[in-house]
């Protein structure tokens, strides 16, 4: 289950990784290596556990109380579930884009500053915020109102200001969960392009119900299934995005990404 | 498909026809409820102001032409002062002296004193403000026949004055100011209790405690404890702040040596307590309020918990958390059970000087006057009532435009 490149460096990595919640099993020994500054999109049918395994990357399930994991997540060769690793300190490393635009209720100036701050980012802050904007795709649209409330931007605005308040903080990978799935085509067009302009930078996962989006953005796809008698999520398939969509090994891969199934 | 039929035609019109008329009568029943609080509320609130203003009738023990050549209402400071000098008992007036200077007493002031130590007002009748306004001549003929030296007068007995004068024991020159500054101070004390511990522990049990058995157990009793009888907070405040503490609440820790226990500081703590299963629970709601979508933004950027909860979850909170202990604190005010048991005083005209004073507060008055013989004492009662609804309305009026002007919509 690796894609064929011939790159060995990879930006992180998940070994034999099982998620439980309580006593069922929701993701079973998934085994991913994910490329460095590229995009990886992970699709399959409601409830295989796709957001579970996207939220295991910087450790967002150990919010809910009842989540265990066991197998190992790694990141420059350290196990991200490690006892002496903080999960704050991973959360850095590891930033999230949400489904839905959760900007702070405070102003888009602040909601860049916020996370920088907390984090002990020293050094001109407007210069930050203007630099994360930028590539953000957002700074033209703002910068005159950069003291106004966030929620006064639309959806879409606001969903590429939570990647700005993400890509402030500097991670080396970015997690997106659905990021486009509560926007219109064209804001969602224009997620789908600044992520190209950010995977020079940053290594991408994202989740997507839409297989068209993980067709256009993706360089490789994880295809997860529910699968076995507890009905556990897994990845049955990990390869180029091209050939899951156009030669997939799998069966149901194929009847999946064809629309016959799922 | 026969099996499954629905009325049709003329069974249709009779069976939609039929649930209207079940709709208007349950309408009707709704109706019927709203009137009756209506009715009951007016009832209320007429009664109050029924007792709150009306005609008097009393007369002058002694007669003010003997005394003054001017009338009275025309005399300056000085003149007041020499008439209450030349009038009073050596003794009587170096008392006055002692407790307030006549010199930094006003026009104001020193004409009630010559009203109520020289002149002495005897109120002979009081009526109701229905009676003064429905029945003028009636009373006119009354009072001319039973009480032919006695002069009648419409009064405010909620007047300005009723509320910048202390206690009197004549209940013509009664005031609530005492009994204002009390329950203020009372308030002061026990928001300085409820609102930060209660908050504390809204937070902790709602951002930091796990689900489990004890923490079931907990949020359960103080479920129970904001329906437990107010009296019995009284009991406890008695048996810990007036007893076991008295060395603290007395302030004899802090050098006050003139009290016991039964100061403010013990019927605020009381308070305290009383309403913080109210701010614990209203500030629970107000943290639940604030969406999971925010905790999670502040968590992916790196936040720690507790910088989630200070620069997020409380600043979204603040304005629920202030509503709900706004309301707790007019519970607060409105409280009267716990202070009887505490032992508010029942006549005290010193305003309250510090937490270790002896107090009363407004209810405490308000009981206390219902519970009088002589009618003007309920005519007092009643503008005190009056006083203490529309520090209430204040209170709570305060906390809907908080809410309204910090309402987020997420």
């Amino acid at each position: 289950m690796q894609p064929e490149s011939d790159n060995t460096q990879y930006a992180i990595e998940t070994r034999v990784l099982s998620i439980f919640y309580g006593p069922f099993e929701a993701v079973k020994e998934v085994d991913l290596k994910i490329e460095k500054q590229k995009i990886t999109a992970i699709i399959g049918p409601s409830g295989c556990g796709k957001s579970t395994l996207l939220r295991a990357f910087n450790r967002m399930n150990d919010f809910v109380p009842i989540s265990r994991v066991s197998g190992e997540i790694l990141m420059h060769g350290t196990n991200l579930y490690s006892k002496d690793i903080d999960p704050v300190e991973v959360r850095r490393r590891i930033g999230m884009v949400f489904q839905k635009p959760n900007p702070f209720p405070k102003s888009i100036y602040d909601n860049i500053a916020w996370g920088a701050r907390i984090n002990g980012f020293r050094g001109n802050m407007d210069d930050l915020v203007e630099h994360s904007l930028r590539n953000a795709a957002l700074w033209d649209e703002v910068k005159d109102k950069l003291k106004e409330s966030a929620y006064a931007l639309s959806g879409g605005q606001q969903q590429r200001l939570c990647i700005a308040r993400t890509i402030a903080i500097q991670p080396e990978i970015i997690l997106m969960d659905e990021p486009a799935s509560a926007l219109d085509p064209i804001s969602t067009l224009r997620i789908e392009e600044l992520m190209q302009e950010l995977k020079k930078n940053y290594t991408i996962i994202i989740v997507t119900h839409n297989m068209q989006q993980a067709a256009r953005v993706s360089d490789y796809t994880a295809m997860m299934m529910l699968y076995g008698e507890t009905r556990s999520g897994t990845v049955i398939e990990y390869d180029d995005t091209k050939k899951i969509f156009t030669n997939p090994k799998d069966k149901r891969t194929e009847d999946y990404v064809t629309g016959r199934f799922g | 498909m026969a099996k499954y039929t629905y009325p049709e035609k003329q069974d249709l019109q009779k069976f939609v026809a039929w649930r209207y008329r079940k709709a208007w009568i349950w309408q009707g029943v709704f109706l019927l409820s709203l009137l009756i609080a209506i009715v009951s509320l007016s009832a209320l609130l007429l009664n109050v102001a029924d007792g709150a203003f009306g005609y008097v009738a009393y007369e002058f023990k002694k007669d003010p032409s003997t005394i003054s050549e001017k009338p009275i209402e025309e005399l300056n400071q000085e003149e007041l002062i020499a008439l209450l000098q030349a009038n009073l008992s050596k003794g009587a007036y170096n008392k006055l002296n002692d407790e307030k200077t006549m010199e930094k007493r006003g026009e104001g002031e020193l004409y009630g004193l010559v009203l109520e130590r020289i002149i002495q007002v005897d109120t002979k009748e009081t009526y109701s403000l229905f009676d003064s306004l429905f029945r003028k001549a009636e009373i006119e003929a009354e009072v001319a026949e039973k009480f032919p030296e006695a002069r009648l007068e419409f009064r405010y007995w909620l007047a300005p004055d009723f509320l910048t004068t202390p206690m009197s024991s004549k209940a013509e020159f009664a005031g609530v100011r005492t009994a204002v500054l009390g329950s203020i101070w009372l308030v002061a004390i026990a928001v300085g209790l409820a609102l930060p511990v209660g908050v504390g522990a809204a937070i902790y049990l709602q951002e930091y405690a796990r689900k489990s058995f004890i923490n079931n157990l907990i949020q359960t009793n103080i479920n129970n404890l904001a329906g437990v009888p107010s009296i019995v907070y009284g009991m406890l405040g008695l048996a810990i702040f007036v007893r076991a503490f008295e060395t603290f609440t007395s302030g004899a820790m802090f050098g006050v040596t003139d009290t016991n226990g039964r100061t403010i500081m013990s019927a605020g703590l009381t308070m305290g307590i009383l309403v913080l299963p109210l701010v614990i629970i209203n500030a629970q709601e107000a943290i639940k309020a604030v969406p999971d979508s925010i905790r999670q933004a502040a968590f992916g950027v790196g936040a720690t918990r507790w910088q989630t909860v200070w620069s997020h979850v409380l600043p979204n909170a603040l304005p629920g958390i202030l509503t709900g202990s706004i309301l707790a604190m007019s519970r607060a005010v409105g409280e009267t059970a716990p202070l009887i048991i505490i032992g508010a005083s029942t006549f005290i005209s010193i305003d309250p000087s510090g937490p270790f004073s002896k107090f009363t507060a407004l209810p405490i008055q308000i009981y206390q006057w219902t519970s009088r013989a002589q009618s003007e004492f309920h005519n007092i009662a009643a503008a005190a009532i009056i006083v203490l609804l529309l520090l209430l309305l204040t209170m709570n009026a305060t906390a809907i435009l908080l809410r309204n002007r910090f309402q987020r919509r997420y």
